[in-house]
Order: C-alpha cells, then structure tokens, then sequence
C-alpha cells in the first residue's frame, strides 16, 4: 500500500465524516467544524492527485498545491464568516437555534462599549 | 564517523520517543489537571529536547542545528507558559467551587 | 510492509480517530480541542505528501489561527449550549449515515481507480521556472503562473472581512473588535507577549523571504505575523484597531491593491493582464509579497477579532 492509497482512504473517509456531522449535529458551531472536517478533505483529496503526479524532481504537483493553499485560507475566511454570524445570532436572541419560529428571547441590540 | 552519528541519533530520538509515551499515558491516566499537566512537560522539555540533541549529528550544515535548537527553545517557552495559565485557571475554578 | 507505510497507517488512523471524536463527542469545547490536533496532524499527512508548502499553511492557519477562532467561539457560546436539545430523529440519522458512507465509497472508490500514468503539470512549472528567477515551485504557481487565483483569493478576504463588520450592531459601527482583553501586568501572559512577538516578526519575514526558494512564502509569514499580533491583544498590551481607521483599511486594501496595479500595468506595457517582464519578475513578485503579507497579517487578526463591539470613545 502506498501513501496515496492510504491517505486517499483516509481523504475519502474524512468528506463522508465531515457530511454526517454537518447533517446530524444540532448545534451551529459542530456543524461548522464537520463543515471544516470535510473541506480538509477534499484539500487531501487534492493531495492525493498532486502526489500521483509527481514529476520533474517534485515530490508533488505544484499547481493543485498552490489550489490547496488559497483553498485554506478562503476556507479560514468563510469560517470566520459564519461564526460572526452565528456570534451575532446568539447575541440577538439568546440562543443559537437554527430552528424556524423560535420566539427570540431576548431581542434588544446591547449597546455597544 | 557515520555510524557513530547515526548510533547516536537512534539513541537519543529513543530515549525522547520514550518519554513522549510516559508523557502522554500520564495524560490519559492521571486524576486531575496539576498531575497531568506535569506529565505533559516531561514530554514537551526531555522528549523534544532528546529528539533534537538525536537529530543534530544529522543536520546538514550550522544553520539547520540552530533552527533545531531555536525550535526546542520555542517550545519549552510556548508551553511553559501555557501549563502555568491553565494551572492558574484550574485553581481559580477549585477555589469559586 | 515497509516501516514508512507502517507510519503512514498509523497516522491515518489516528486523523481518523480524531475525526470521529470531533464528530461524536458530546462537548463542543472538546470537539473544538480535538479539531485543533487533527488540524495540526493533517499537517504532518500533507509532510508524507511532500506537500511542505501547504503542510506550514494547514499547521498556521487550519490548526492553529482556526484554532483560536473555533476555541473563543466556543468559548463565548458556553451558555447557549444547555438550552439546546434538538438532536435530528432516528430516521434522519440513519439517511445521513447512509448518504455519507456512499459519499465516502465513491470518493475512495475514485482515489483507487485514478487513471495512470496520473496527469501533471510538474514539467511545466520546472520548464518556466526561469521566468520569475524563483525556484520554489508553489510560489512560482502562486504569484505568477497562476497569480489571478491568488489576486482574486485577497479579495475573498476583503469581502469576509466586510461581511464581519456589517454585523455590528448600530451602537458600535466603526468601534473596536472583540472584546478588550486585560491580563496581569506582572503574569505570564504579559511576559509572553512581550518576548515572544519580536522572536515571532522576525521567523514571520523570514518564512516570506525564503518562500522564493524554499517552502514558505507570504500565507504562511502572514499568518505567524498575525498570531503575533493577536498574543499581544489577548495579553491586553494593545486594543485591536477601531475599523473606521482609514489607515487600517488602507493596508487591508494594499495587497489586492497594489496586485491590481501590477496586473493593469502588464496589460498595459506587457502582453496581457498579470504579466510581469521577466527581467523584472522578481522584484514585482517581493513588491506583491511584503504588501501582502501586511494584508494578510491584519486580515487574519481582524477576521479573529470579529465583529466591532464597543464603540470609539
């Protein structure tokens, strides 16, 4: 077995973990960690085909590389994104339900300082 | 000359990867934070340390020893710094029980 | 077995197990912590891939920035956790079980089946190297043959930066982020932030420097600039930038800003958008790098720091 099989396995694994978690977890946050479990996934999968085309003295290939690593911090910025949504969610009604038709419990904007 | 260096590299990185394993089973094992966390430096400042002392007969030139040992130092301060935060945190929430 | 594949299995499984426990794990403080570690072993993966470029950026930015966005998140969400008892119906569970180990067999399915010999465009990339006078492939990937994506990604990173602000609440618009941290004066954290930033600025300009020849560059430089920054705001030694600063905005915008200028200038003197006169390629790349390295080392803090709070008194 060689790496790319093994860590192609765990890839394929990884995107079919992550798309459980991000279905079956109720809390917004765990669903944004099983969101990131399953991106980290396919950047290995990206890996996986840039091992495979190993060439010209490079033990891997350079341009889905370079993908995986403005695919990284696009990721980090969309994570980011989504939990100062849901920081504000919270914020605003005192919970952070995703759930339709929830009274918001408390629905004052705190004042800012 | 070779033989020498590697001996000592299997040694050292052994004796380093040994005590990251009784660093990490007293992790898993001790009762509360203080315990474990003093296991956990045995692993951060003897294991590290080891395993850098077994990897510098290997390093290639000056410049590569001195990252290694700038790495280790790093370490050592990084978690010094935070086992004595969460120990402080640790007590703090003993003492609001 | 060789003792290479040996590790390699271990290692997968261990990214495996933590994967799971991530998953199944009751705590969201503790599937944060376990998301972290694997974050920081999926580095070690992309090390085996001979991947070293993205396994620093997965290592500074996966594990350790998001890390930090993941573990004050939850952190501050503590309290709402209790209320929530919502958990989807049997029904639903064993559907999306289901549709994940398919989702999951196919992608394996796939990984083993991938045609041979693997297409690549390594060759490619050796043949040009000369253009830029740079031989760390990625980065010749990153600023030049590939320098749209990059230009294009900073703008992501404008609009999420954006997107965090508009989320103010009317009170603090144009305040300061996050909270103010205060710490003791005299304790450790305070002494870590005082010794470790300058250690940290200088391996920051150094991983940049020698990302045209070495692994390394301005993602990975950045994001240990911004780690940097962000130790010294948890230590309370100085307050994130209010975001009506126009300076601040300023060297949010230099990056894509000045990738911009650059990419006009080629299609205006060159032959097309983004193309650099070889004799010059070098220097224009730095020129690009250190103003987006500064971008990128305040975006990340701020995007950490989230949404503005307290207005500016």
């Amino acid at each position: 077995m060689s790496a790319v099989t093994v860590f192609g396995i765990c890839a394929a694994t990884m995107v079919g973990l992550g798309l459980y978690g991000l279905i079956t977890n109720p809390q917004p946050l765990r669903k944004i960690i099983a969101f990131n479990l399953m991106g980290s996934g396919v950047f290995l999968l990206f890996g996986i085909i840039g091992r495979r085309g190993a060439a010209a003295g490079m033990g891997n290939d350079p341009v889905p590389q370079a993908l995986v690593i403005t695919g990284v911090v696009v990721a980090f910025s969309a994570t980011a994104l989504a939990i100062a949504l849901l920081l504000r969610l919270s914020q605003t009604t005192g919970s952070t339900t995703l759930k339709t038709g929830v009274q918001p419990s408390a629905a004052s904007d705190p004042p800012g300082g | 000359m070779s033989l020498v260096r590697d001996i000592m590299t299997i040694a050292a990185v052994s004796a380093g990867a040994f005590f990251f394993l009784a660093g990490t089973v007293g992790l898993l094992r001790f009762p509360d934070t203080l315990t474990r966390l003093h296991a956990l430096t045995k692993a951060d400042n003897l294991g590290l340390g080891l395993i850098v002392v077994g990897l510098l007969p290997q390093a290639g030139s000056l410049r590569d020893g001195l990252k290694l040992v700038s790495i280790w130092l790093l370490v050592m301060l990084a978690g010094a710094t935070v086992s004595q935060l969460i120990a402080r945190n640790a007590r703090q929430d003993e003492t609001a029980k | 077995m060789s003792v290479a594949t040996a590790f390699e299995i271990v290692l997968a499984a261990v990214v495996l197990g933590l994967g799971i426990w991530t998953t199944a794990v009751r705590e969201t403080y503790s599937a944060t912590v376990g998301f972290v570690a694997y974050g920081l072993l999926v580095a070690l993966v992309w090390v085996r891939l001979d991947a070293v470029d993205v396994a620093l950026t997965e290592a500074a930015i996966g594990g350790g920035l998001g890390g930090v966005l993941l573990l004050g998140a939850a952190a501050r969400l503590r309290n709402t956790e209790l209320v929530l008892t919502e958990a989807p119906g049997k029904a639903t569970q064993v559907a999306a079980a289901v549709l994940a180990a398919l989702t999951g067999a196919a992608l394996a399915g796939a990984v083993l089946l991938l045609p041979d010999p693997a297409p690549t465009l390594a060759p490619t990339v050796v043949e040009h190297a000369w253009a830029t006078g740079m031989t760390n492939p990625v980065t010749n990937v990153l600023m030049a043959f590939r320098a749209m994506d990059t230009m294009l990604e900073k703008v992501v990173l404008l609009l999420a930066i954006v997107g965090v602000w508009s989320l103010a609440t009317d009170g603090a618009w144009g305040g300061h982020p996050g909270p103010r941290h205060r710490a003791d004066p005299h304790g450790v954290l305070v002494f870590l932030a005082r010794l470790l930033p300058p250690v940290g600025i200088v391996v920051g300009i150094y991983i940049l420097w020698t990302g045209a020849n070495h692994p390394g560059g301005a993602f990975q430089g950045g994001a240990i600039l911004a780690s940097m920054w962000l130790l010294t705001i948890m230590a309370g030694l100085t307050d994130t930038p209010p975001v009506s600063s126009r300076r601040w905005r300023l060297v949010l915008v230099a990056g894509p800003g000045l990738f911009l200028v650059v990419g006009l200038a080629g299609l205006w003197l060159g032959a097309a958008f983004l193309a650099y006169p070889p004799a010059q390629a070098k220097p224009l790349i730095l020129g690009i790098e250190v103003a987006m390295i500064l971008t990128i080392a305040v975006t990340l803090g701020l995007l950490i720091a989230g949404a503005p709070e307290r207005s500016v008194k």
